[in-house]
């Protein structure tokens, strides 16, 4: 593969510069900052919600007034003023867009810039081989473009944004939405029910394969403003679907909050693949600014013999609080989490996932690669529960660390609850410090001392990379080997 | 193409190499003879420039350059290619994304193009071909799970490739049988040109047999202490090291 190749060259080109961190420039329609109960209704009023959904966001958010801030991460921040936060921040120019000749032509080039060239990409789409890739672009609060939704349509798949789906299929939507992750879930969760602006909603329906991979575009542009991300995915029997986030936002000295939702949900038969490539503005060097990720994803495995499978390739982010998690309710289910936690110079990471095996011949794999550098603080966290009627359960767990630098932190902090005779749990885990003999060896062979850090790291995460679909493996290699510039010697 | 001039190399603050040189030209084969600890491997490594190989006094130039100024894969641009007496595996990296990737560093060294994905795949089949290397060998792994034997294969596809001006070997014949030494061999003599050169660096005259120096070093105690032709070799291995020094 030429991935590792490629990520050198763009670790010349780029020398260190956090790639995305330019700030677009647009008239932004903005709710008063802070948050309160009319805040909550200047938001679905802004998006002119039903009824129900404004009572179930004030009721999240009564209830989050009575929640307190999770400490027991690993993760060390400033105490966040909840008051000093834009909570709604959506381009004026931004009236909900029939097709991509109307959006803000301001709006398209900033994708471009990312490379997620919108309107391109259906041409692109013509040209034979090409895979097809769907497109939603969520732009701090809202979401500007979704491409390829007529296509989609005829397949009877439905990919919007969540916004325009509680309108379109308010039924569905009422259904699920707060179903894997109740209100009172957590602090974060919370909060986010009560003032979540986008995301992508999607459903499969029975029996069909959808016919391209759909992803999501998160940007973060506008200062001092919050993204509540909600995403809702469901696969109806038999159905199947893939899907990718990717995540950035300009370079400021202040930090700035990423609090999401994703719920995912696959009944009989089905299967969901969510990727994750996130790669928020992780800070500077010495660790000012950069995006506070705090993050609830859950999948249910509702239907017998439904699959999930997680995988993430963290590389951005100053704060990282994140867990993936399965349950498994259906029979025979299976769960899957595999996971690349990058974090450089002041960066801090407490990810891992859940794996909660309530039904019998649940199955469930976690494979997690840690790589600290700089004076970074990596953490794995992860649950493995099985319940007293889940017969013969199995799970498979790997974590391994990779130390590039004697200042940094690798931790591990498995919890394994087992109440059935029957399970069968596998753990294993290592922790390494990057060997000399192996940079050496890929420095006599030819190789920068940055480029054969990231050619061993690459090596590292191959069993994770794997799982990536195929279009943006080679983009997540690359962003390893930026993540980790600066980071030797 | 390489002179060594009065070197001393101190490891954390120990003389290895106690002031020693040493001048090859294009065309030659060297052989370094000694036992262990006598500051043979570090030589090498002081050549490609692995940290941590101090070098208290002297000179090294190759081809009129300060090699000493050059970082370790700017070294391997210049021309030099060490084959490592115990090669290193790299798990989830193939061997043959390693090789691309090692070859295209090079040239881009050299301000040339990188090499296309075929041209690139035309080239290791033949040298895998020439060196009986099974092909399977190169998707998996970059030496993980490789036999002794393999593993100096390997080094030897990798030389092959890059295709080196000066090529210094580190004990490259020990723990091979006959087979895979004949094998050895014959990649060392491939890379046998009237433009390039060699330093083996062995404690067995066996690989001699089949590798005929132009000079022979003898090296005790990180000095060396006589040179000659391959004839000295033979006298090594009749007499031992006491005896010839």
């Amino acid at each position: 593969m030429a991935g590792t190749q490629e990520t050198q060259q763009q670790v010349a080109e780029i020398t260190g510069e956090y790639k995305y961190g330019f700030v677009t420039d647009v008239d932004m329609d903005m709710a008063p900052k802070g948050l309160s109960e009319d805040i909550v209704r200047f938001i679905s009023a802004k998006k002119g919600e039903p009824e129900w959904l404004l009572d179930w966001r004030l009721k999240a958010y009564r209830a989050w007034l009575k929640m307190e801030e999770p400490d027991w991460a690993k993760v060390d921040y400033p105490k966040i003023d909840y008051d000093d936060i834009y909570y709604y921040a959506a381009p004026k120019s931004q009236n909900k867009p029939k097709s991509l000749d109307e959006v803000d032509p301001e709006l398209l080039r900033t994708y471009e810039k990312l490379g997620i060239p919108l309107a391109e990409q259906e041409v692109l789409a013509g040209v034979e081989g090409a895979r097809k890739i769907a497109v939603d672009a969520v732009f701090d609060s809202v979401s500007v473009a979704t491409t390829f939704r007529e296509e989609l349509k005829k397949a009877g798949v439905i990919f919007m944004s969540i916004s325009e789906a509680v309108h379109e299929y308010p039924e569905l939507v009422q259904k699920y939405m707060g179903t894997v992750v109740p209100q009172r879930d957590n602090y974060f969760a919370a909060l986010n029910c009560a003032v979540f602006t986008d995301g992508t909603f999607v459903y499969i329906p029975k029996g069909v394969r959808c016919p391209m991979e759909l992803s999501t575009y998160f940007r973060i542009n506008t200062e001092n403003t919050g993204q509540f991300e909600r995403t809702l995915i469901v696969a109806d029997e038999g159905a199947y679907v893939s899907y990718l986030e990717g995540c950035t936002a300009p370079m400021r000295d202040e930090n700035q909050l990423h609090a999401a939702v994703v719920e995912l949900i696959a009944l009989d038969d089905s299967e969901i693949k969510y990727s994750t490539v996130q790669n928020w503005y992780p800070g500077d060097k010495d660790g000012k600014g950069g995006i506070y990720n705090f993050v609830t994803k859950r999948a249910l495995c509702k239907g017998k013999n439904s699959k999930v499978s997680w995988t993430q390739v963290e590389t951005g982010s100053a704060v990282t609080w994140k867990y993936p998690s399965c349950v498994l309710a259906g029979e025979g289910s299976v769960g899957e989490f595999y996971s690349v936690a990058v974090t450089n110079n002041l960066q801090q990471a407490d990810t891992g996932t859940k794996m909660i095996h309530m039904a019998p011949n649940t199955r469930s794999t976690i494979i997690s690669k840690g790589i600290s550098a700089g004076r970074s603080q990596n953490s794995y966290r992860g649950l493995v529960k099985v319940l007293s009627g889940a017969e013969n359960v199995r799970n498979y767990t790997q974590c391994d660390s990779l130390l590039v630098s004697s200042d940094s932190g690798a931790h591990t902090v498995p919890y394994i609850e087992v109440k059935n005779p029957t399970a069968q749990i596998e753990h294993e885990a290592t922790t390494s410090k990057i060997s000399e003999d192996q940079l050496f060896y890929c420095r006599a062979r030819g190789l920068g001392e940055e480029e054969a850090v990231a050619m061993i790291v690459n090596g590292f995460c191959k069993e994770v990379m794997q799982h990536l679909p195929m279009e943006f493996a080679v983009e997540a290699q690359k962003l390893l080997g930026i993540s980790l510039e600066g980071s030797v010697g | 193409m390489l002179t060594v001039k009065d070197l001393r190399v101190s490891v954390a603050d120990t003389e290895i190499i106690k002031g020693m040189s040493l001048q090859i030209k294009p065309g030659e084969v060297h052989a370094i003879m000694g036992l262990n600890g006598a500051g043979k491997s570090t030589l090498a490594n002081t050549i490609a420039g692995r940290d941590d190989y101090e070098v208290t006094a002297g000179t090294i130039e190759f081809e009129g350059k300060d090699l000493l100024e050059l970082d370790p894969h700017e070294r391997v641009g210049e021309g030099i290619f060490l084959g490592f007496q115990y090669p290193v595996e790299i798990p989830g990296v193939s061997n043959l994304n390693f090789m691309r990737t090692a070859l295209n560093s090079v040239r881009r060294y050299r301000g040339e193009e990188d090499m296309s994905a075929a041209e690139f795949m035309k080239l290791v089949r033949a040298k895998a071909a020439d060196l009986q290397m099974d092909p399977e060998m190169l998707k998996r792994f970059v030496n993980v799970g490789f036999s002794g034997g393999e593993k100096k294969r390997n080094e030897m596809v990798q030389m092959a490739i890059l295709d080196p001006k000066l090529a210094v070997l580190d004990e490259t014949d020990s723990g091979l049988d006959i087979d895979a030494l004949k094998v050895v061999a014959n990649g060392i003599n491939a890379q046998r040109r009237d433009d390039t050169a060699v330093l083996l660096i062995t404690h067995y005259q066996r690989l001699l047999d089949y590798v005929q120096p132009d000079v022979v070093h003898v090296m005790i105690d990180g000095k060396i202490v006589k040179t000659g032709g391959k004839e000295l070799a033979i006298e090594l291995e009749e007499k031992g090291y006491a005896d010839v020094a």
